[in-house]
């Protein structure tokens, strides 16, 4: 609960640029709520643009294939599309350009 | 569960077909399996990227309330806004690495992950806003625009968008310039000043020489980099040679002229121990705007917290469907 | 010319400029729109009825831009700016009317000078010449006060803008039909966001009342007639706010329904023997403001920017 309190779920973003054209995925954003998300998506990725459909999902909600997944070792973590077990904490005091 | 190969047999077959996809020239996707340091190596430098383009926002946002037009105004502020935009999408990239943008932030404010050292260097009038378009975003979209072919999916998706919009701050940056010099003799002496003091910093953005850069020869092997640092300093050089002609400015490096055999123009060396000052954090500005940063990213922490506690109550009165339907999730 | 840079370039000299802000592009934003002034109108009265409806404007965008980089998060900061450069586009569309109107408004610069009129408007003029309503010029507070007056600015002046859609004045037809638009989103985001603070935490409703307290004196000035609005609103060119405000009142209590938090009682703010922003008598938080913003231009009087 506290890390949930930490920071916004994310979301993906799905714009439909124009009648007759399938919404296509174009990036994703933090946001509260869905409500919140359908805003920020307007002010982040369609430049208010009127007239354009936006749909936003959570990320945690898709479900989504491996391309290996015939591969039976991928099975186990098929459902997660973005988070990663593997957070790299950079040791300190060592430069980074 | 299913009977897994013995460890080494399994990493080879995964680091193969990781091998594979890179000669292929084709994308790394986020659940694809990548070696630990490919992995490692994305993070640091979609995160010094993504870093860049936030605190890179205060250089110029700091001349906003002083623009001195109102086109400039709305100009200045789109373009401060487009930083935020890029920022925004490049943590959206390195998320899909596992890693999210807090945790990102938090080791920006800590010190122990980087920014781009231009933005290091204070700005002093106007005409900054103009070289800073011309030139940082001009050696920018050449850092840029080769990555917008990098192996990784994400992040060279991200770039794709931001280097259409990075043309516009470039554009309007030189057009601000041409505009000034075509103003009074203060506004002109106002231009090479600026374009004095950025030169140099501009060619320090590429990193350092070839040989002192430690991480570039597996970065281009890897494909997150296509180009080395040197060959981009140079093409940086050569396409702003003409472009200082034209506005009518003088570039400070006496070493500067046409080589006809190379093909390319010499240039002398930047103070490569400022750059490595700088890059320890001893630049001109580098306190005040990791000190500005984190003032922002402190003072909203009650919004971002109330937001979050807002959500999961509009989300439990929605669950409890019986409640009255305008009782409103925010009524105590 | 190696393809990779090639291509970058030719946002140099072209590019489609629909994907950019408005009013960023290279092009004059009054292009195309009919400037004449109608007949019977007083031409002095419809100028100063733009530099009020355009300072406003101007004025709360200049404070909404102070936000850049310093909002809670990067989609907040995007949110903040956007408001701020619909605005600015607002601005500059009526001060350029109100030079149109009436040269006279516009302050004198040196001889030859290239400073365009929406620029000798916003630059040029000191305090006393501006005619902003004062909850447009208090300084900046937390994300709560930001909330807070968007909200109020932005529920008045969308009841205006819907009427003003009527005006018999091309421009400020123009002018408002494009800024309902704006105004129903900055409305809606303001609106939710009270809601979200005031359904938050502890602390933000705390932050979000102080806040409501603190700005509500300036709320009724929104809603007061100025003899210029009223002489404008009879001529069919302007609307009388007084008109919008049962509306306004009606918005607004619901939000405070909606987020359980009571409409304050606190007294409007007086003016000096009557007079308020419109007619030029403001805090001292102008001053301030415009000395920050005026400084660059002033120092070049005869610039080109």
């Amino acid at each position: 609960m506290s890390a949930d309190r930490r920071e916004w779920p994310l979301y993906e973003v799905f714009v439909r640029g124009k009648r007759g054209l399938n919404h296509v995925h174009v990036g994703s954003l933090h946001a509260p709520d869905d409500a919140m998300a359908l805003r920020h998506a307007r002010d982040v990725y369609t430049r208010r643009n009127e007239g354009v459909s936006i749909w936003v999902v959570r990320t945690d909600a898709i479900t989504a294939s491996s391309p290996d997944e015939k591969d039976p070792l991928f099975a186990p973590n098929g459902d997660k599309v973005y988070r990663h077990p593997t957070f790299y904490e950079i040791p300190e005091n060592v430069p980074h350009m | 569960m299913t009977t897994t190969p013995a460890e080494p047999e399994l990493q080879e077959r995964l680091q193969a077909g990781f091998d594979a996809t890179i000669a292929r020239n084709d994308r790394i996707e986020p659940r694809d399996w990548m070696p630990d340091d490919y992995r490692r190596t994305l993070v640091r430098q979609i995160a010094q990227h993504a870093h860049s383009e936030i605190i890179g926002m205060q250089p110029e946002g700091a001349w906003i309330g002083r623009a001195p037009s109102l086109r400039r105004k709305a100009i200045l502020l789109a373009k401060v806004q487009d930083e935020a935009g890029h920022g925004l999408y490049l943590y959206s990239a390195c998320e899909t690495l596992g890693v999210s943008r807090i945790e990102l932030t938090e080791l920006l404010l800590a010190g122990r992950q980087k920014y781009s050292s231009i933005f290091n260097y204070p700005t002093l009038s106007y005409a900054d806003v103009g070289t800073i378009g011309w030139l940082v975003d001009g050696a920018a979209i050449c850092n840029q625009v080769p990555l917008c072919r990098t192996s990784y999916g994400p992040y060279g998706r991200a770039m794709i968008r931001i280097c259409k919009e990075e043309s516009f701050h470039q554009r309007q940056g030189y057009e601000l310039l041409m505009t000034m010099m075509r103003g009074t003799d203060a506004q002109r002496a106002m231009v090479q000043e600026s374009v004095d003091r950025f030169w140099w910093p501009s060619l320090m953005m590429f990193g350092p020489p070839d040989g002192e850069s430690p991480n570039s020869a597996r970065s281009m092997a890897w494909g997150v980099k296509r180009n080395s640092n040197d060959e981009l300093r140079q093409r940086f050089v050569d396409m702003t040679v003409p472009q200082a002609d034209a506005l009518g400015v003088t570039l400070p490096d006496p070493d500067l002229r046409w080589n006809e055999e190379r093909g390319h123009h010499d240039f002398g060396d930047p103070d490569w121990a400022e750059l490595a000052a700088v890059i320890r954090g001893d630049g001109p500005c580098n306190a005040e705007r990791l000190r500005h940063r984190r003032t922002a990213h402190e003072d909203g922490a009650w919004v971002r917290e109330a937001a979050s506690a807002f959500a999961s109550r509009s989300a439990e009165v929605a669950a409890s469907a019986s409640a009255g339907p305008s009782g409103g999730a925010g009524a105590r | 010319m190696n393809d990779d840079h090639g291509s970058v370039f030719d946002g140099l000299i072209g590019g489609d400029s629909a994907q950019w802000a408005f009013g960023t592009d290279f092009e004059d934003p009054l292009a195309g729109v009919d400037t004449t002034v109608p007949d019977g109108v007083d031409h002095a009265e419809l100028a100063a009825y733009c530099l009020m409806l355009g300072d406003d404007a101007l004025i709360m965008s200049q404070r909404l831009s102070e936000w850049c980089s310093r909002a809670p998060d990067l989609e907040e900061d995007i949110a903040l700016a956007n408001i701020a450069l619909d605005l600015l586009g607002q601005a500059r569309l009526l001060l350029a009317r109100a030079a149109a109107a009436d040269p006279v408004v516009v302050p004198a610069l040196p001889e030859g000078s290239p400073v365009p009129a929406e620029d000798a408007l916003a630059f040029f003029r000191d305090a006393g010449q501006f005619g902003n309503v004062r909850l447009a010029e208090v300084a900046n507070g937390d994300f709560a006060h930001v909330i807070v007056r968007l909200l109020l600015f932005s529920v008045s002046r969308l009841a205006l803008l819907e009427r003003l859609r009527a005006s018999i004045d091309t421009v400020l037809a123009h002018v408002a039909a494009k800024g309902v638009k704006e105004l129903t989103y900055h409305r809606d985001w303001a609106a939710r966001w009270f809601l979200t603070l005031a359904g938050g935490t502890e602390e933000s409703r705390r932050r979000l009342v102080t806040a409501l307290g603190d700005l509500w004196p300036y709320q009724p000035e929104l809603v007061a007639t100025h003899p210029v609005e009223l002489s404008l609103a009879r001529a069919g060119v302007g609307v009388d706010p007084a008109t919008t405000r049962a509306e306004v009142d009606g918005i607004l209590d619901q939000v405070f329904a909606m987020s359980g938090v009571a409409r304050p009682d606190r007294p409007p703010l007086e003016g000096e023997g009557g007079r308020t922003g419109r007619h030029g008598t403001h805090t001292e938080a102008l001053s301030g403001l415009l000395a920050e913003m005026q400084v660059v231009a002033r120092a070049h009087p005869s610039g080109r920017w």
